[in-house]
This record gives structure tokens, C-alpha cells and sequence, in this order.
């Protein structure tokens, strides 16, 4: 089957879930029941199938793979037009993976309209995985912006007591900067004639347009990403929202950012990203020191893991635009380790949250008496959020840092020093949390981790320490897509420096 | 003396029908017995509909004349009849439980709304500065009667009161203009004054510009456009709900028409003297519609600067078509603008049925709070009117992105960057208050539940424009290659 429709299918799989959703009829609680069981199957059969992209993936391709055209908008030239390559691919497996999670971590924890809630999920998984596959700007486009209806109702419906400002902030925010980037897709369509993806990879717009193009861009991903210092809607919509929804949104939505200059800003506008490069290099480091001391001062454990993100998506922000083979690298790492690490961390708060109802730190202490495996599993995910040797987390930001040394050292040391706050921030949390005296009345008779939650973290533990001690098979994945990249890169760099020197 | 030659009468066959169809009517509803005549002459009043859009669609076939060149009909006249004939059809379908529940049931209804869909048939295919009034007049006075429809409601009648007198000082404006551009350039035939202004070093007589400005007011008026629409949230709020869900659709979209017609066709070629004002009332209409409406609490008037501001999106394609340059531009600008009023059409006659829907104990609910927590009472209406609220928003994949995309683009094609960004971001202040729609319905404690059955007509129409805009990003091609005909009908060679 040379000409399955792999990606397709994958995409549009849950869709089909969500139609047998909404066919279920019965009393509320066979209702639910079912519900659930349905969205299960379909988010695993999706994530069996989305595993065959990785099985059939062609490392040496250094092109787009499984891509699939169709006729879309003619008369603008848009395609529906599907494609992986080493950089995109993995993000795929990491929607299809964390949705099933999620939706066996919400298994007892959301019990009024199950119904709505699977269907969001799964039609947030239809429009992740079609963003990361998508080759046509405005199908990009479609797929990066549909995922606020989805996620703007799982806040707001499900969310904490302050859900409606989160979801509003949160739902605007990403609105102000994609509509930039809509004018900005437009006028590439415009110049260029084309809204394909593969052609206007290696399409040199005007060095007048690029800057223009590139602040639009970076106006949509550093509000995704989130870049200091619009990063403050994440705090409030991850502490607002349900555990699975933090989790799909510190897992996924984040990586859109990384992702989209991966994709577009570095190979699309070259010289307006190589003159951009030291002021999202300052804006990095202000992210990984700053939100990392805000983090240290945090009392609310899940603001606390959203500030860590902020800080760990200054990693990302920083070997992207280091623009060598290991600062990308480093930075497709880290987001995949970050989604899988930091989706962990808010299932861990997720789960004591379950039984306590409270996501103050001081709520809790002395875990570690009533709770060994729990307390096992935090350790393991705090550790790889620290980035110990061993865990995902620290091939991603080693990798990073080096990349960025070779570009600029001051950088480079800055960004490390915020690995040290890291530790700080996340064992001091550990501490708090786990050990110490259980005095805490209503904390003496919590139970451990039931079977399906270890379900839940197992393949997440399986995933962290494979990345950790043998990412070669990542990395294989990546080689050629990067190398292609930065080809592409510091070749139109170099041919646009030859015309300034010429020109003097 | 010769008589002159008698005029063939079919390229205007449809809006003949309908002139005989509306008088037949009338003798049917005073000559049958009370109780039965409403019913029958709403249903026989949308088969005239129905009809009459299947006559559009036959006869039209390029562009004929008739009537001494007063009268055209073309592909664009065939698009935006199209649309108007839907809005009322379907308007008559789903006014008719409101009428019954207040007592208003008349035959009179459907046949005002007859007569006023012919006048904007008649405003779409005008060719004449008199054929244009003519029309205009005859749907706006139906207009001004059955904003005023339920005679015992004060709030009807003021909101009829208001409407026609604005309505009558806009109509005096417009044909001051008229008569200006009549007196300065001697022919009141579209093709005469367009031949009249196409050689380029005539100069513009200053009775041509202040002409063109009084004509772009007075249809500014027409279709709410700031600064001209102070009387639309009145009128909104005050006119019965079918009669508001009328107003806002097919009115506004035949008035669009006929200023794509005027604009674009005799003073074409005079862009220079209106685009300005286009893009100052585009902008000023995205703005207003987008920041008066944060604060309403009534939907209706919430719905009224929502369709200000849709709108002033509308017009950025006329501002793309008043660019100098190469007709495939201009022509693009049109081609946004038509998608967007055909998407608006869908959205909003969604968006008024579920508003027709909120009726608690057999009295209306018009505040916004009224729908709190309906996603638990009534989850199909909650999706339905989410659906919507967030096409409106211009949210991807439902349709009203579509319409946002394809008048963006255009205006990007034009290099009106600035119009474009101020666009964009209206649209994000815009979301704002549809998400207040929705944050009501999913996120706020249950109220009441709205009265159940509901019939079987308006479902439809809910389920018909629903499935429309959620699905229309699949299967974008019969509308764009309408759209694509219609214009390039504007503008040819």
C-alpha cells in the first residue's frame, strides 16, 4: 500500500470517534460510560496508526514524506496538501500519544458532560495533528487557529474558579498575534504566488518584505511558545484549566511556537531571522532567568510548572535561532522531552489534585509516607525537568547549549545558569510536596497511584528515559530534515552577503 | 411620431413574476377566509419565492438590457438575487411561529415581504439612476410597514417611526445626488455616464464629486454603515424579531449590490473621487461594530453592531475595487466582498432563528444572560449558536474565515495594508463578544429552559445554515465559482 493516505487517515481518525459520540444515547451515566470507551478506542487506534508514520519513515529523505494533494480554494491557489519530515514527524506521535493519555487521565476526574469533553479532545487532536502535517500556508493557518474553539471551551467549561478570564486571556492573546500572521500568509501568497509550503521553502522573498513577514510570524509564535513577555496568558490558563487540558496544552499547543519557526521564519526569511537572531536571543534568556526565578516563588504547584515551561521554552527559542545542527536538534529534543516531561508533571498534579482538591503547595508535605510510588514517579519527572543526565531533559538542553555556545557564549552562559535555577526551583517544590512530616489531617488516609494511573505514566517514564540514554533514533530522524534546514539557511545568508559586499 | 418599440419584456421575467404573484396574493389573502389566509399565503408566498429564484437562474445568460438600458440582468444580478431570495424565503419560514404567538399572523406579511424582495431585485439590475431609486423605494417603504408590524407593541411602532424617517432623509440625500449627477452630466443611464468619465483627461466636475458623495451617503445609510447608522441598533431592538432578522439580511445584502453596481459600474472609472470615503466608512463601520457592542445585554442590539461591522469588512472589498490598477484586482475585491455577503447571509440567518428560539412561557427573551447555560437545557440549539458565533468571529475552519480570508486577501492584493491590519485587528475586539455569547451558554449556570416544541421550519433552517457554515472550508467550490462569475460579470475584458 504505497498510496495509503497515512496522514489522512491519522488526521481525520478522531473525527470519526467524535460521530460515534455523538450517536450514544442512553441514561447519563451508561451515556459517560460508553462516551469514554469510545473516545478511548479512538485515540488508541489513532496513536496505533500514527506509530506506522514512524515505522515507514524513510531517514534519508531529506524532503517531505507520505504527502498526499488534493484540490482545495483554486482561485487562491490553496491546496489541501499533507506532508511529514524529520522535524514535524515526531510531533505527530507526541499529539496522538499525550490525547490518549489524556483521556484516560480524565477518566474518573471529569464526570459532568463527558460527552462534550471527549468530543473537544478529540477534535483537538484532529486539528493538532493536521497543523503539523499541513504544507499549505492557509491549512496550516486553519488548523493552527481552529484549536483555540476547542481549548477555549475545555478551560471554560471544565476549568477552575477563575476559568472565564483564563479562557477569554488565553483565547485572545493567541488571536491578536495569528491574525498578523494571516496578513502576513496573505502577502506571501500574494508575492510568491503560491501558498505551498515545499515551493516557498526555498522561495527568496524581497529583504525589504522579510522583516515585515517575520515580526507577523513572531507575533503568532511568541505568543504560542510563550516568549517573555507575552507569556502571562499561560500561567493563568494553565492553573485555570483541567489537568488534561494543561496537560494537551503544555504537551502540544507550545510547540506550535518552536514549531512554526522551525518551519517557517528560519528557511522562509533568512535574513530577517539571522538579523532578529540577538533580540530573540535577549528575550530567551530574559524567559529561562526570570520566569525561572518567578518560578521559585510560586505557591500554586501548576503555576509553578507553567512558569517552568516558559523558562524551558526559552531553550527551545534559543538553539532554534542558534541555527547550527545542534541548536535545532537541541531544540526539536526539548520540545518533544518538555511535551512529554512537563505533560507528566501537570498529570502528577493532576493526581493529587483528584484527591485533595487543592494545588497549593502548602497544602501538602510528607507525601512520601502515605504514597512511595507516587512519589517515585515525581521524582523521576522532576529530575528529567531539571535535565539530570539520563533523562530526556538534559539531551535537550545539552545540545542546546552547545549550539548556542559555538554562536555566542555570553548567551549561552546566561541560558546555563537558568538550568541551575531549574534545579533549584523544582527540588524545593520536591521537597514540599513529598517529604518532610505528614501533619496534615486530611492528607493521613490518600492513597497511592491506582493502576490506571501508573497505566497513564508508565509509557511517559518508558519515553523519558529512552530519550535520555539512547536518543539516536530521534536524532536519525531529524539528521536530514536539519541538515536540509540550515543548507538552506546560511546558503541564502551567504548569497545575500555576497550582494551587500558587491554592492559596496 | 413613432411609438416607441415595446421593450422585451424577459430579461426581467422574475421580477414581472413576482409583481403578479405579490397582487395575486393580496386577492387571495382578502378573499379567503381569516383564519386560513395567513397560512396560505405565507406558504404560497415562499413557492412564488422558490419560483421566482429558479426564473433568476434560467433566463439569466450574459448580460441583456431591456427597458431603454434602465434594466440589466447579468451574472452578478443572478448572484445577489440568489441570495436575496433565500434571505426571504427563508425569513417568511421562520417568522411565522413569532407572528402567531403575538397575535400578528396577517397575509399582509408575506406579501410586504414580497413586495420588498422585488424592490431589491429591482435595486440589483438597476442600469439607471431612476430605475435604482425606483427600486430602492419600493423595498424601503415595505421596510418602514413592517418595521412597524405589530401596531400595539410601542416599541414596533417607534422603531418603524425612527427607521422611516431616517429612512426617508437618506432616501432624500440619495436622490439629491442623483440629481446632481443628472445635472452635470445629462444622462441618468449607468452605460452613458461610465462611457461619459472613461476618457481620462476629462475633468471631474465639482457637481459629479459632491453627487457621488451624497449617493455613497445616502447607500451608506442603507446598508448601516458608520457614520450613517445611528438607527440601527434602534430599529433592531424595536422591530419584531423576524421583522429584525429581515433587516438585517436581505436588505443589507441588496443594498451592498446595488453599491457594488453603482460604485463599480457609472462612476468606475471616478475611483479616485470615493475610494477614500469607502475605506474611511469600512474602517470607521469594523471599528464601531467591533468596540459599541462590548457592552450590550440585549442580543438583538448586540446582533446590530455586529452586522455594522460585518459590514464595514464587506466594503474593504468595494475600497479593493476602487483601486487604479489592473481590473483582476478590482475584480478580486468584489469577488472577497461577494463571498463574505453570501457567508453572512448563512450566519446570520442561523444566528436570528436561534434568536427566534428564545421565547420562555410564550413571551421572547431578548438579553444575553437569557441564554445561560443553554448548552445544558438545549445542547443542540448551544452548538448550533456557537457554530455561529464563532464564524462570525472569523475563526478557521468554520465559514465566516472563509469570507474573512478571501476580503483580506484582496486587500492585500490592492497594497491597502493599513485597512487590512486595522481590519484584522477589529476582528479580535470583535471575537471578544461572540465569545461572550458562548462564554454564557457553556460557561454560566443553567436559567430556564426555552419552551419546547420547536418546529419543524425552524430546525431546518438551523440545521441547513449550520451544516453550511461548519462545513463550507470542505467544499468551497460552487460558492467561489459563483462568486468568481458574478464578478468578472462587473468587469469585463
Amino acid at each position: 500500500m504505497t498510496n495509503f493516505p497515512w496522514l489522512s487517515v491519522i488526521t481525520f481518525a478522531p473525527m470519526i470517534g467524535v460521530l460515534f459520540i455523538l450517536l450514544i444515547r442512553g441514561n447519563p451515566e451508561v451515556e459517560a460510560r460508553n462516551t469514554r470507551a469510545v473516545a478511548l478506542w479512538t485515540s488508541l487506534i489513532t496513536f496505533a496508526v500514527s506509530m506506522g508514520i514512524w515505522v515507514k519513515f524513510d531517514n534519508a529523505i531529506v524532503g517531505f514524506q507520505f504527502e498526499e494533494k488534493a484540490v482545495w480554494m483554486e482561485s487562491l491557489g490553496l491546496a489541501y496538501h499533507l506532508g511529514v519530515d524529520g522535524i514535524s514527524m515526531f510531533f505527530i506521535l507526541l499529539s496522538t500519544l499525550l490525547t490518549v493519555l489524556c483521556i484516560a487521565a480524565s477518566w474518573i476526574s471529569i464526570t459532568d458532560r463527558v460527552k462534550e469533553y471527549m468530543i473537544s479532545f478529540l477534535v483537538l487532536e484532529t486539528l493538532m495533528i493536521g497543523m503539523f502535517s499541513a504544507l499549505d500556508l492557509v491549512l496550516f493557518y486553519v488548523f493552527f487557529e481552529g484549536v483555540l474553539i476547542p481549548m477555549f471551551l475545555i478551560i471554560g467549561i471544565w476549568g477552575g474558579p477563575r476559568r472565564n478570564y483564563a479562557a477569554f486571556k488565553f483565547f485572545l492573546y493567541t488571536l491578536v498575534g495569528s491574525v498578523l500572521m494571516l496578513l502576513a500568509i496573505l502577502t506571501m501568497i500574494f508575492e510568491s504566488g503560491t501558498a505551498d509550503i515545499t515551493t516557498l521553502l526555498n522561495h527568496d522573498f524581497p529583504v525589504s518584505l522579510q522583516p515585515w513577514l517575520w515580526l507577523a510570524f513572531f507575533a503568532s509564535f511568541a505568543v504560542k511558545v510563550p516568549m517573555w513577555p507575552v507569556h502571562t496568558w499561560l500561567p493563568d490558563a494553565h492553573v485555570e484549566a483541567p489537568t488534561a487540558g494543561s496537560v494537551i496544552l503544555a504537551g502540544v499547543l507550545l510547540k506550535f511556537g518552536g514549531y512554526g519557526f522551525l518551519r517557517f521564519s528560519l528557511p522562509m526569511f533568512p535574513i530577517a531571522s539571522a538579523e532578529f537572531t540577538p533580540f530573540i536571543f535577549g528575550l530567551s534568556v530574559i524567559a529561562i532567568i526570570y520566569t525561572s526565578l518567578v518560578a521559585l516563588a510560586q505557591e500554586d504547584m501548576k503555576k509553578l510548572i507553567a512558569y517552568s515551561s516558559v523558562a524551558h521554552m526559552g531553550f527551545v527559542t534559543m538553539g532554534c535561532f542558534a541555527a547550527n545542527q545542534q541548536g535545532i536538534e537541541g531544540a526539536i529534543i526539548q520540545m518533544l522531552s518538555h511535551g512529554v516531561v512537563s505533560a507528566a508533571l501537570f498529570l502528577v498534579v493532576g493526581v493529587v489534585y483528584d484527591r485533595v482538591h487543592s494545588r497549593e503547595i502548602s497544602t501538602y508535605g510528607g507525601l512520601v509516607h502515605r504514597m512511595p510510588f507516587y512519589a517515585l514517579i515525581f521524582m523521576v519527572f522532576m529530575l528529567a525537568s531539571v535535565g539530570l543526565p539520563g533523562t530526556s531533559g538534559f539531551v535537550g538542553e545539552f545540545l542546546i547549549l552547545i549550539g548556542t555556545f559555538q554562536v555566542n557564549t555570553w548567551v549561552a552562559l546566561l541560558g546555563a545558569t537558568g538550568v541551575i535555577i531549574g534545579a533549584a526551583y523544582m527540588l524545593y517544590l520536591y521537597r514540599r510536596v513529598i517529604f518532610g512530616e505528614l501533619t496534615k489531617e486530611d492528607l493521613k488516609k490518600i492513597l497511592d497511584v491506582s493502576p490506571r494511573e501508573i497505566a497513564v505514566f508508565a509509557p511517559l517514564i518508558f519515553i523519558v528515559f529512552f530519550m535520555g540514554i539512547y536518543p539516536i533514533p530521534f536524532l536519525d530522524v531529524m539528521h536530514s530534515s536539519v541538515e536540509n534546514l540550515m543548507e538552506r539557511y546560511h546558503s541564502a545568508l551567504a548569497a545575500h552577503n555576497a550582494v551587500a559586499i558587491l554592492a559596496k | 411620431m413613432s411609438l416607441a418599440p415595446f421593450p422585451t419584456l424577459l430579461p426581467a421575467l422574475p421580477e414581472i413574476f413576482l409583481a403578479i404573484a405579490a397582487m395575486i396574493l393580496l386577492m387571495i389573502g382578502v378573499y379567503s377566509r381569516q383564519e386560513q389566509s395567513a397560512r396560505i399565503v405565507s406558504y404560497a408566498s415562499i413557492v412564488v419565492l422558490i419560483i421566482t429564484l429558479i426564473l433568476v437562474g434560467i433566463i439569466t445568460d450574459g448580460r441583456t438590457l431591456t427597458f431603454g438600458g434602465a434594466f440589466v440582468s447579468d451574472t452578478f444580478g443572478l448572484f445577489i438575487k440568489t441570495l436575496v431570495l433565500i434571505a426571504s424565503s427563508a425569513t417568511i419560514l421562520i417568522s411565522r411561529d413569532y407572528l402567531i404567538m403575538h397575535g400578528i399572523n396577517r397575509f399582509e406579511f408575506p406579501v410586504l415581504i414580497i413586495l420588498a424582495t422585488l424592490g431589491m431585485l429591482m435595486m440589483v439590475s438597476a442600469n439607471d439612476l431612476i430605475s435604482l431609486y425606483l427600486g430602492l423605494e419600493l423595498q424601503s417603504l415595505s421596510l418602514y410597514v413592517i418595521a412597524a408590524f405589530q401596531r400595539d407593541s410601542t416599541r414596533s411602532a417607534e422603531a418603524g417611526l425612527k427607521y422611516f424617517v431616517l429612512g426617508a432623509l437618506a432616501s432624500g440625500i440619495l436622490l439629491y445626488g442623483l440629481t446632481l449627477v443628472y445635472g452635470f452630466s445629462g444622462t441618468t443611464n449607468f452605460d452613458s455616464l461610465e462611457k461619459l468619465f472613461t476618457s481620462e483627461n476629462v475633468d471631474v466636475p465639482i457637481g459629479i464629486t459632491i453627487g457621488i458623495v451624497f449617493i455613497v451617503s445616502g447607500l451608506a445609510f442603507k446598508v448601516s454603515a458608520v457614520p450613517f447608522h445611528m438607527w440601527t441598533p434602534d430599529v433592531y431592538e424595536g422591530a419584531p424579531t423576524p421583522v429584525t432578522a429581515f433587516f438585517a439580511i436581505a436588505p443589507k445584502i441588496a443594498a451592498m449590490g446595488l453599491f457594488i453596481r453603482v460604485m463599480t459600474g457609472p462612476f468606475g472609472h471616478l475611483s479616485g473621487e470615493w475610494q477614500q470615503i469607502i475605506i474611511f466608512i469600512s474602517i470607521a463601520s469594523m471599528i464601531l461594530g467591533a468596540f459599541a457592542a462590548i457592552n450590550q445585554r440585549n442580543i438583538k442590539r448586540l446582533m446590530a453592531y455586529s452586522s455594522i461591522g460585518h459590514m464595514g469588512y464587506a466594503l474593504i472589498g468595494l475600497a479593493v475595487a476602487g483601486q487604479l490598477g489592473d481590473t483582476t484586482t478590482r475584480a478580486d475585491g468584489i469577488y472577497g466582498m461577494l463571498i463574505y455577503l453570501a457567508i453572512y447571509l448563512f450566519m446570520n440567518l442561523g444566528t436570528f432563528t436561534c434568536i427566534l428560539l428564545m421565547k420562555r412561557n410564550s413571551r421572547m427573551v431578548e438579553n444575553i444572560e437569557d441564554l445561560a447555560g443553554l448548552s445544558k437545557t438545549n445542547p443542540a440549539m448551544a452548538a448550533a449558536l456557537t457554530i455561529f458565533m464563532f464564524s462570525m468571529a472569523g475563526i478557521p475552519p468554520l465559514a465566516g474565515f472563509v469570507g474573512k480570508l478571501y476580503i483580506f486577501q484582496s486587500a492585500i492584493q490592492a497594497e491597502l495594508f493599513g485597512l487590512a491590519i486595522i481590519g484584522v485587528l477589529a476582528s479580535v475586539v470583535g471575537a471578544f463578544y461572540y465569545l461572550r455569547v458562548v462564554k454564557v451558554m457553556y460557561f454560566d449556570k443553567p436559567e430556564e429552559e426555552f419552551d419546547q416544541p420547536v418546529s419543524l421550519e425552524m430546525n431546518g433552517v438551523i440545521i441547513v445554515t449550520g451544516a453550511v457554515t461548519l462545513f463550507l472550508i470542505l467544499l468551497p467550490g460552487p460558492l467561489l465559482m459563483g462568486a468568481a462569475a458574478a464578478s468578472a460579470a462587473l468587469f469585463p475584458g
